[in-house]
């Protein structure tokens, strides 16, 4: 029954990797660019969270309705005004941008915030839970994160389908001048990619800071998790983001089980023997060719 | 009319210089074949037109209103398309995804899938299946459906036949009749003089990135238009 606990409240902690890797794996999807801001940005809308429950006695889900709209408008700004440019200078300028917003960012929560842990204070929905049976129980708050998670995923994928912006986004990852001849403005389209995952960053970043205590250099972690949960899943492949999101989830809390320090190492493990025997993970692509 | 006017422009790649001084027009509702052998400059030309490149010296005006600097995706929903030479396929969407994308910019008109569909059965076919897995003219046949559903002024044409077989040329060129019918001006360019000749209404030909020879369709002889073809 331990193990069966551990399989399902990995599951659970997979829904948050999914929905911190989703901004990721949409970025590169569509722009090819590595943003190794993303985890920042996501702790970025944790301390969000934590300022608007603290000061103003905001409902801890209810700060969404604030956080979301930010960061997707501080995504719009960071691709219109930084990333855009960097783009015409090759494939490694955006990546050493997005480095360069990480470190800033980092800084600048360190000036704003000091070094301290902090955590949102959910309420009672934080440490509620259901019991299935003698043993094993499922907090409600994790089993939130996961059905928001599965819901983020299934909606972008419905976005990047069936819309007109969704289309041109993966028409211009396809061939960036043949979009510009069918009359998409790129620079246009890849701002709102931005704002998309970096709202959708925002989303995890609040979920994050209701279950951990996070600090300003957390933002390092956030993103290891996040980019392995793209790798397994599979480059470019939303679903394999969720389902690398629930491999790693489960892989760490059943090495957790086996003995509570090793949580982390058999995510890793799992990871790098996905990146030996099957590199391109474990979906095939499905934004991009 | 005059729908198109290039005036005197040159482009270069880098230090390479491509064309010359080129300056070329089109009427409202004239189909014009631009020939040329290779290298000639036909689709810098083309590049040049839809906003790809950027002349160096020269005008482009369109309609009356100087284009030079308008970026490519501002000159579709002016009424400008081309298909591109290699067709350009984005290749992980479907057929039908492809035909929706080139509805972006929303532009009204008598081209919407159902007419195009009717248009290239060719294309209708193949609606459901991934750019990536079509066939050459297929994929020919959907690029041009494609810059269709922007419902342009001016449809500009890129090596329509090239590394196509004949019975396949000839099925896409067998929709012109629908395109121009709607009074939709065509920009043609070709390799293949004998096709070119067949659907066009003027016939400019380019060497080395000018102009060498120009005038009506009927007018020309074949041996006039192989001297310019080949320079000699």
């Amino acid at each position: 029954m331990d193990w069966l606990n551990a399989v399902l409240q990995g599951l659970l902690l997979g829904g948050l990797y999914a929905l911190l890797a989703a901004g990721l794996s949409l970025m590169f999807g569509v722009m090819r660019i590595v943003n190794l801001a993303h985890g920042v940005l996501a702790v970025v809308a944790a301390y969000m969270g934590y300022f608007l429950v603290h000061n103003f006695h905001m409902n801890a889900f209810l700060t969404l309705i604030v956080v979301v709209p930010v960061m997707a408008g501080i995504g719009w700004i960071l691709q219109m005004g930084l990333f855009n440019p960097s783009l015409k200078a090759g494939g490694l300028a955006p990546i050493l941008v997005a480095f360069g917003i990480a470190v800033v960012l980092t800084n600048l929560l360190q000036a704003l915030f000091t070094a301290d842990t902090r955590s949102i204070d959910a309420g009672m929905i934080g440490v509620q839970s259901i019991q299935l049976n003698d043993t094993i129980y499922i907090g409600v708050f994790p089993l939130i994160t996961f059905v928001v998670g599965v819901l983020v995923i299934a909606g972008l994928q419905v976005y990047l389908n069936r819309t007109r912006d969704g289309r041109a986004m993966r028409a211009a990852s396809d061939d960036k001048d043949a979009a510009q001849l069918m009359g998409i403005n790129n620079r246009r389209i890849y701002a709102k990619a931005t704002a998309l995952a970096i709202g959708i960053g925002g989303i995890a970043g609040v979920f994050l800071g209701i279950r951990t205590q996070f600090s300003p250099t957390y933002g390092d972690a956030t993103l290891i998790f996040a980019f392995e949960a793209v790798i397994i899943g599979g480059l470019g492949s939303l679903w394999g983001t969720l389902i690398g999101g629930i491999v790693l989830g489960v892989a760490q809390t059943v090495g957790a089980q086996i003995n509570p320090s090793y949580g982390v190492l058999f995510g890793n493990l799992v990871f790098l023997a996905i990146l030996a025997f099957r590199p391109t993970g474990l979906l095939q692509k499905a934004v991009n060719s | 009319m005059t729908l198109l006017n290039v005036d005197a422009i040159d482009v270069h790649y880098g230090d390479f210089q491509a064309l010359y001084g080129l300056s070329l027009h089109v009427e409202e509702g004239e189909t014009l074949a631009v020939i040329g052998a290779n290298g000639a400059g036909k689709s810098t030309l083309m590049k040049a037109l839809a906003g790809l490149m950027a002349p160096t010296s020269g005008t482009l005006t369109f309609d009356g209103r100087d284009i030079t600097r308008v970026p490519s995706y501002k000159r579709v929903p002016m009424g400008i398309a081309l298909t591109p030479e290699g067709r350009r396929i984005f290749p992980s969407l479907t057929v039908e995804e492809n035909l929706k994308v080139g509805a972006h910019s929303g532009r009204p008109g008598p081209w919407n899938l159902a007419s195009v569909y009717e248009a290239f059965p060719l294309v209708s076919d193949r609606r459901d299946r991934v750019g990536v897995n079509l066939s050459g003219g297929e994929q020919q046949a959907a690029a041009i459906g494609r810059a269709l559903m922007s419902n342009p002024r001016l449809l500009m044409l890129d090596e329509v036949s090239l590394g196509l077989a004949p019975v396949v040329v000839e099925q896409i060129y067998a929709a012109m009749p629908a395109i121009t019918g709607n009074g939709t001006t065509v920009l043609l360019v070709e390799q293949d003089v004998n096709q070119a000749l067949k659907v066009a209404d003027r016939v400019q030909c380019l060497l080395e990135g000018r102009t060498v020879l120009e005038g009506t369709a009927g007018s020309l002889s074949r041996d006039t238009i192989a001297s310019a073809y080949f320079g000699i």
